[in-house]
């Protein structure tokens, strides 16, 4: 949500589930066919810019999820720094051939 | 004493997560000094539908990748048949959830099917004949001034009227 206030959007329908699963849990395909049709209906209803929606559904798996997400800790803190150090490495290669080759995200 | 009902609360409180601050931290914590500069709008477009949508064409916009070789090692702009739906799609590597979920389902973020109920419904007038796959690029300039235009020319050689974009 915080994104999506900050770049600005016509129309938002925002769904609480992690990230790759933006219509619902995996395999629910009802869930996925309601907020296919929340998504249409705000199409249909919204009559101004950065106007936001939230669906009144939750993931079903581990509540903690949420906290999970890119989380930075004193564990796996050495690990990122050296995940960095990999990656600017790579970038740096990869800028000599072809500036559009994949570069896996941290 | 401590109220353990009252932990569980704190533990599994609901929040949006703030995906900014995350993602700064992250790469703070990777070594990069200087924050992701986000896109923003000082004025966010907006356009009335022409047309009822049960009149109007839908095109699918999605950030997952076609599961074809080139899908695979290139990020680019890709435009695919909408029918047959496609049985994956090519996710690695894209900032997704990936400790806690899976994109194993490709309807759980790609709504080509759910679009077709609607469509046999009477909802929308038609699915658009393909959907395509923006690359989420560091760079704003590139998806301002290339991936954007090229992709609005695609949806208008698909004669859309209205566009879904369904980031993963």
């Amino acid at each position: 949500m915080d994104i999506i206030e900050h770049v600005g959007v016509p129309r938002y329908l925002h769904t609480d589930f992690p990230l790759g699963n933006p219509l619902g849990n995996p395999f629910d395909r009802d869930m996925q066919l309601i907020h296919t049709s929340m998504a249409l209906e705000l199409l249909r209803s919204a009559s101004e810019a950065n106007t936001i929606q939230r669906s009144p559904y939750s993931w079903d798996g581990d509540p903690g999820w949420r906290d999970d997400y890119s989380k930075v800790t004193n564990e796996n803190r050495a690990e990122l720094a050296q995940a960095g150090e990999a990656r600017r490495a790579l970038q740096s290669e990869m800028k000599k051939l072809n500036p559009r080759q994949l570069i896996p995200n941290p | 004493m401590l109220n353990i009902q009252g932990f569980e609360t704190i533990v599994n409180k609901t929040y949006d997560v703030p995906y900014m601050e995350r993602t700064r931290l992250y790469y703070e914590a990777q070594g990069y000094s200087e924050p992701y500069l986000w896109a923003h709008f000082a004025t966010t477009p907006f356009s009335a539908l022409q047309k009822p949508l049960s009149e109007s064409t839908v095109s699918l916009i999605t950030t997952a990748m076609p599961d074809t070789e080139q899908g695979r090692s290139e990020r680019k702009l890709y435009s695919s048949l909408s029918t047959p739906a496609p049985e994956s799609m090519y996710t690695l590597g894209l900032s997704w959830h990936d400790t806690v979920t899976h994109t194993r389902d490709t309807g759980s973020f790609l709504p080509i099917e759910p679009l077709l109920v609607v469509q046999d419904e009477g909802g929308i007038g038609s699915l658009a004949p393909r959907f395509h796959s923006v690359p989420t690029a560091y760079s704003q300039r590139q998806t301002l001034e290339e991936d954007a235009p090229e992709l609005l020319e695609r949806l208008q050689e698909d004669q859309a009227d209205v566009a879904l974009l369904v980031p993963l």
